[in-house]
């Protein structure tokens, strides 16, 4: 077990470098180190003595991938790419244009994230599973067509729409909770409510759908047939045999995103006005701060595998069959 | 008067082409053509097939662009003068819009402005009035006006499924209404009909009246809501089926090679779309967008016209949509690969010399079929929605152009006004979902016929 995730890790490594890669080319095709430098020290005076000297403070001088005038090793590894790559892998995010530390920005901004998160995933998974056994329960049923329509119908309303009608609706016709804010600890939670239970509800449509087609997936089995001949109860079946099995696809699709739910979500925090990470990378797109983009896109992707690795941990937890080599 | 062709109208007429070429060869096989029957038996695909089509119909009316000379008259041998403005055939339609702009702000069917102005009369005292809009007719034949324009559209509507009757074989028209009317015909074509009768006439009825009145009133700068909404379908549309036609290919050639060949190719494809999706999807985007639209400022001479600033803007959001979105489908079609090339029968075709090409094409891709279509379709909604969300983070289309995205973010600022300004955003979210109520609609039905799990 511990051998694997060793493993694993490394695995990520390439993964990482090929992540850095694509951000890398992808600032620097356009952006050259002189334009940097211009930007940096406005649009006066600039000479091209005060670029080379801005160029080399910064560590920006050397060629992009590879450096012909070193020697040896160090042909690859002073580059500009090694020495970025290098400073993002030991979490050292640099300084955004607006000349703040990206590091304690994103730890700052991190729990604010989570408390808009982290409610809307757990309140959305309980409500989710416990509809579609309910429908699965009563399937064929008229509850359970109408619901999958109102299901499909919940699906195609543009998620902006749910924010927009939420606030107008609770904030500003009946004044139930604050249009938009934030605050820590208890009295924070007037503004958490409405964020939570909009995220709840957008996502309600394609989450019950999914849930519901796992479990009618199950519900066909010949195990579940068995069950029945034994003489075990609907509700009994449902919870003792058909939730356990469908826990496995469940878990694919659930895990991976756990710790994803750091980086927030950017239009709910936008609207809403939370000073999480969703709002600060919104913040950095409008204000084309590349530095927070390429450091956001970082830890989005190291977040993910994270999340991917402990999703395979979890198939052990969950499915005796399967052995981690 | 010459025509004038943007990038994304070669693309969206290529791919309409590649379509209809498609339907020839697939209807030539009578199984796939029994599984498209199945699939247009149901009443809901039937209805949500014809608002598909519908909405197709103004893309591709939308995707012919025409360029007027500036002066009619020419003497023959000079070069032909054009004027900057790029219009295309719905511009053409909706010309009254255009030029019928107001001052601000009119809520839909309103005869005067939506905030009071101060004016100084005569006697010069200063009051507080609502201004009347200009281009409205104040009177109040508007139910005389509605029903002729309700009854020009059932006409129209009438026209079109009387046509179909006749290039649809049936012995006496007669006998075909008849079994249409009482739901008899092999497909739901009553189902077809009504959808279709609804549209035209709502269509007409708002057109009709879009002369006298602004119908869904006007935005912050006067400009016509019910026109924005139409020039939106476009956007949307585009970026629905253009990035799923530029996905296909690098999705089905990965995809089916990693299944296939394995070894180091599968290694190299595998970590190609990991590293791809490992990025979150919107950072990916914007980060693209971001460079792109340093790349455009830094070379304004590659465009005549702000009409073809956006139109690359929106080609270039295309191609990193497609950039971004095709890891799913490859993982897909990688994973149905490998089961399928265990199958006898492709052992089979191998042991019998079969070349790799030919198995690929032969006996993989028809197999695929499904999950493609699938994923194509249900990709469909969800690119649309996308858009709204894209524009708002500012990653998205032009802002100078017409889209259900940047009508919301315009709208969006107006919010906190009193009374509200609902128009703009009420007719982009029920335009906008209208089409992906049908998408989803129509998604789910081809999902239970072509899914070969459901087919106990």
């Amino acid at each position: 077990m511990f051998a694997y995730i060793i493993r694993r890790i490394l695995y990520a490594i390439p993964i990482l470098i090929g992540v850095n890669l694509i951000t890398f080319m992808l600032f620097f095709m356009v952006n050259t180190p002189d334009d940097m430098a211009r930007a940096q020290l406005g649009a006066k005076q600039v000479t091209p003595e005060l670029i080379a000297s801005w160029k080399e403070e910064k560590g920006y001088d050397k060629p992009l991938f590879i450096n012909t005038e070193a020697e040896g090793i160090s042909k690859i590894t002073e580059t500009l790419f090694v020495q970025e790559s290098a400073k993002l892998f030991s979490f050292d995010f640099g300084f955004s244009d607006s000349n703040r530390d990206i590091g304690s920005d994103i730890k700052e901004r991190m729990f604010p994230s989570l408390a808009i998160a982290l409610p809307t995933f757990m309140i959305a998974l309980i409500t989710n599973i416990s509809l579609a056994l309910l429908l699965v329960l009563f399937r064929g049923s008229v509850l359970d067509t109408s619901m999958m329509v109102i299901a499909v119908m919940i699906m195609s309303v543009s998620g902006l729409f749910y924010i927009i009608a939420g606030q107008v609706l609770f904030s500003k016709m009946w004044h139930w909770v604050p249009i938009s804010g934030y605050e820590s600890g208890w009295e924070g939670i007037k503004f958490i409510v409405l964020p939570v239970i909009i995220g709840v509800f957008a996502g309600m449509g394609s989450g019950v759908r999914w849930y519901r087609s796992i479990f009618l997936e199950q519900i066909n089995q010949d195990y579940v047939r068995t069950a029945r001949a034994k003489g075990l109860s609907e509700l009994k079946v449902l919870f003792g045999h058909v939730l356990r099995n469908g826990m496995l696809p469940i878990l694919t699709g659930v895990v991976v995103i756990i710790p994803s739910l750091f980086m927030g979500s950017l239009i709910m925090e936008s609207f809403f006005g939370i000073p999480g990470l969703g709002s600060y990378t919104i913040d950095a797109i409008n204000s084309q701060d590349f530095a927070i983009v390429k450091a956001m896109v970082f830890l989005g992707s190291v977040l993910y595998i994270v999340g991917l690795i402990l999703t395979d941990i979890s198939y052990t937890l969950f499915d005796p069959r399967v052995k981690l080599s | 008067m010459k025509f004038v062709v943007l990038w994304t109208d070669i693309m969206v007429w290529v791919l309409v082409f590649a379509l209809l070429a498609w339907a020839w060869v697939l209807s030539r096989s009578p199984q796939v053509k029994k599984k498209w029957h199945t699939i247009f038996r149901s009443s809901i695909a039937m209805a949500s097939a014809i608002i598909l089509l519908f909405y197709l119909f103004f893309t591709l009316l939308d995707s012919l662009h025409l360029r007027f000379s500036a002066t009619s008259t020419q003497s023959t041998g000079q070069a032909v003068q054009y004027d900057g403005e790029i219009v295309s055939l719905l511009d053409l339609l909706f010309v009254h819009s255009i030029e019928n702009t107001e001052r601000t702000y009119s809520a839909p069917f309103a005869i005067h402005e939506y905030a009071t102005s101060i004016i100084v009369d005569k006697q010069g005292v200063t009051k507080q009035v609502y201004l009347p809009l200009k281009h409205v007719s104040s009177g109040d034949d508007i139910w005389i006006k509605s029903f002729f324009a309700l009854l020009t559209g059932l006409g129209i509507s009438v026209l079109l499924i009387v046509f179909h009757l006749f290039w649809y074989k049936e012995r006496r028209l007669v006998d075909r209404l008849r079994k249409v009317w009482k739901g008899e015909t092999e497909l739901p074509w009553r189902t077809g009909y009504l959808t279709l009768t609804l549209l035209v006439m709502t269509f007409v009825w708002f057109y009709m009246l879009s002369y006298d009145y602004h119908v869904l009133g006007t935005d912050k700068v006067g400009g016509d809501v019910l026109y924005q909404s139409f020039k939106s379908i476009r956007t949307g549309v585009l970026i629905g089926i253009l990035t799923t036609l530029v996905m296909l290919p690098v999705a089905i050639l990965l995809g089916v090679s990693a299944g296939l060949f394995g070894g180091w190719v599968d290694d190299v494809i595998q970590y190609l779309y990991t590293t791809l999706s490992s990025i979150p999807g919107v950072l990916l985007i914007a980060a693209g967008v971001l460079s792109m639209q340093v790349m455009m400022d830094n070379n304004p001479a590659w465009f005549e016209s702000t009409l073809e600033r956006s139109d690359l803007r929106l080609l270039f959001l295309i191609l990193i949509l497609g950039v971004t979105s095709w890891t799913g489908l490859c993982r897909l079609l990688r994973a149905e690969t490998l089961k399928i090339s265990q199958i006898e029968f492709v052992t089979a075709a191998k042991a019998f010399g079969v070349g790799r090409f030919t198995i690929i094409r032969r006996h993989i891709i028809p197999n695929l079929m499904h999950i493609i279509l699938i994923s194509v379709v249900l990709d469909f909604s969800g690119l649309v929605l996308a858009e709204a969300v894209l524009s708002y983070v500012g990653v998205g289309v032009d802002p100078t152009m017409h889209s259900w995205g940047n009508m919301i973010n315009q709208a969006r600022l107006e919010m906190a006004r009193e009374p509200m300004v609902w128009w703009s955003l009420f007719s982009a979210f029920v335009f906008m979902f209208i089409l992906v109520l049908a998408a989803n609609l129509f998604s789910d039905r081809i999902q239970t016929v072509l899914d070969p799990r459901n087919d106990t």
